[in-house]
């Protein structure tokens, strides 16, 4: 298959590849408390309940570390590809795809700019966030 | 308090020849160093009861077991986190037979993982996995996060940038593993020394690591022999204790991708370090030399750090001037690591750590008492202290 690799796909993470679809980036939420939380996961570390909902992220983030990576060849990406860790105001941290930036030089990334979201339609099951600069 | 030090004994070790292409079988090569590391121990295969490898080890415990002929197992078990299971496999063995569950187990390891499947390389099977590994990997893999040098890099890039820290800091410890390679003639990179000048030209890879900072994938096997203390006294070589052995995992852990803590460092290795300075009543200060898991170079600063040799953010300091090269005030990786020996999962960084406790170095810490070896970073880990 070509494309990028497909993510797995459960219960417990299915709420935000149904988001991306809709172009939208999903947080889980608590229903009990409200506590948000990414990676997400079944049980609420703050209340420990079972009942998740989610809430829909603003899209904005601030780069806390990123990588150029050069090689190996990535099946379904272009090198060299930016990656970056990204704080959301949210209180969440995301690991995220960056596009349109350049790979070294004065206009290079920098840990602390401002990404916000767009995003990368692969095919009709899958669509996946992808990063650019503020406009 | 109830402790494992001293309660067992590393009394044999064994290895294939390291390289790019083995020629056979990954179950073959384990039972060749296997075959090694017994008659090294002064053993036989009837002597064995019990077997220990990694989870992703392509070698059953069973499918050894009846290459080597062994009769009965008593003691069988796999330790999962990829490198991250090197020493705790020796902590299996330790525990079976301080506890008397089994007499002589071995602890194995053996890939083709150059001319079979390489590690470096992106696997698509690790995101397809159909269970929490692969719903992890979810978050990473179709974004072209994927690799261990990407996951690696992301982890050094923020260091740099607490820190302070330089591409050269890390380069550091590619030259000294590649100077005490090259004396080595088991070592891949043997007679090949680097500079630090060599270090900055290689290419990138990941951003900020260069290709000198990352390990190569190796094919090859490695066989450890453990078994009691008073057995031990009647084989031999001289018995090399096991004064502690721990595992460690820290909060919001997860595999190469620990991304989520406040701080994206490696506080498993902490976990490690605090019961390895319980179990063996030793400091930092009584270690003569260590083997640090060195599959990128970011990792050792960070375990220098994290093992308490010295502070948050000052290993970059410690490194400087050959203080981790041969002579130097903590000679690290005396084989050449898994930068210039081979990347083996790290079990050859624990035969180098048995050889230094014999005394039998290609490149001896004169009188090294007791040696410090830790496991693979960026995942759940373990340690080992051993002495004479």
């Amino acid at each position: 298959m070509s494309g990028p690799v497909r993510p797995v796909i459960g219960r417990d993470n299915a709420y935000f590849f149904e988001g991306t679809a809709k172009q939208e980036l999903r947080i889980q939420s608590c229903n009990a408390c409200g506590t948000l939380r990414h990676p997400p996961g079944p049980a609420c570390l703050s209340c420990e309940a079972y009942d998740r909902g989610h809430v829909v992220a603003r899209g904005e983030g601030t780069v806390y570390s990123f990588t150029v990576i050069h090689a190996p060849k990535l099946p379904g990406k272009e090198l060299p590809l930016v990656v970056a860790l990204l704080d959301l105001p949210e209180g969440v941290r995301m690991v995220a795809e960056v596009t349109d930036v350049p790979p070294e030089g004065e206009n290079a990334l920098k840990i602390g700019e401002g990404l916000v979201v767009d995003w990368n339609v692969i095919d009709e099951e899958l669509t996946l966030p992808i990063w650019r600069r503020k406009p | 308090m109830t402790t494992l030090s001293n309660k067992a004994a590393i009394v044999g070790i064994g290895a294939t020849e390291f390289s790019k292409d083995s020629g056979r079988s990954e179950l073959q090569l384990s039972v060749e160093a296997t075959r090694a590391a017994l008659k090294d121990a002064g053993l036989t295969p009837g002597d064995v009861d019990g077997l220990t490898t990694f989870t992703m080890d392509s070698s059953s415990e069973i499918a050894l077991a009846r290459e080597l002929g062994l009769g009965s197992l008593r003691f069988f078990s796999r330790i999962n986190y990829g490198g991250g299971a090197a020493c705790a496999t020796i902590q299996q063995a330790a525990m079976a037979v301080a506890t008397g569950v089994a007499d002589v187990v071995v602890a194995y390891r053996g890939f083709n993982e150059r001319s079979g499947q390489r590690f470096g390389q992106v696997q698509p099977w690790a995101a397809q996995q159909v269970n929490t590994n692969g719903i992890d990997n979810a978050w990473t893999y179709p974004l072209g996060l994927s690799t261990p040098a990407a996951t690696v890099a992301m982890q050094a890039r923020r260091y740099m940038h607490d820190y302070g820290v330089t591409s050269a800091d890390f380069g550091a410890v590619a030259v000294a593993d590649r100077r005490h390679a090259a004396t080595n003639p088991a070592a891949f990179f043997y007679q090949k020394p680097i500079t630090l000048e060599d270090h900055q030209a290689s290419r990138m890879i990941a951003d900020p690591l260069h290709l000198l900072d990352c390990c190569q994938e190796s094919d090859g096997a490695v066989a450890i022999v453990v078994t009691n203390p008073e057995r031990a006294r009647d084989l031999p070589n001289p018995p090399v204790h096991i004064a502690a052995a721990a595992q460690g995992s820290a909060p919001d852990q997860y595999v190469m991708t620990s991304y989520y803590r406040d701080e994206i460092g490696i506080p498993e290795m902490g976990v490690v370090a605090k019961d390895l300075w319980r179990q063996s009543g030793l400091t930092p200060a009584d270690i003569d030399t260590a083997v640090l898991y060195d599959h990128f170079t970011p990792y050792v600063l960070m375990q220098l750090e994290e093992l308490g040799f010295c502070g948050r953010g000052e290993a970059k300091d410690f490194v400087r001037d050959g203080a981790i090269e041969l002579g130097g005030r903590l000679p690290v990786n005396t084989h050449g690591g898994q930068l210039g020996e081979a990347y083996l999962h790290g079990m050859n960084g624990i035969a180098e750590g048995v050889r230094q406790v014999r005394g039998t170095s290609v490149n001896q810490v004169p009188g090294a008492a007791h040696v410090l070896v830790t496991a693979g970073t960026g995942v759940p880990t373990s340690g080992l202290v051993l002495k004479r």
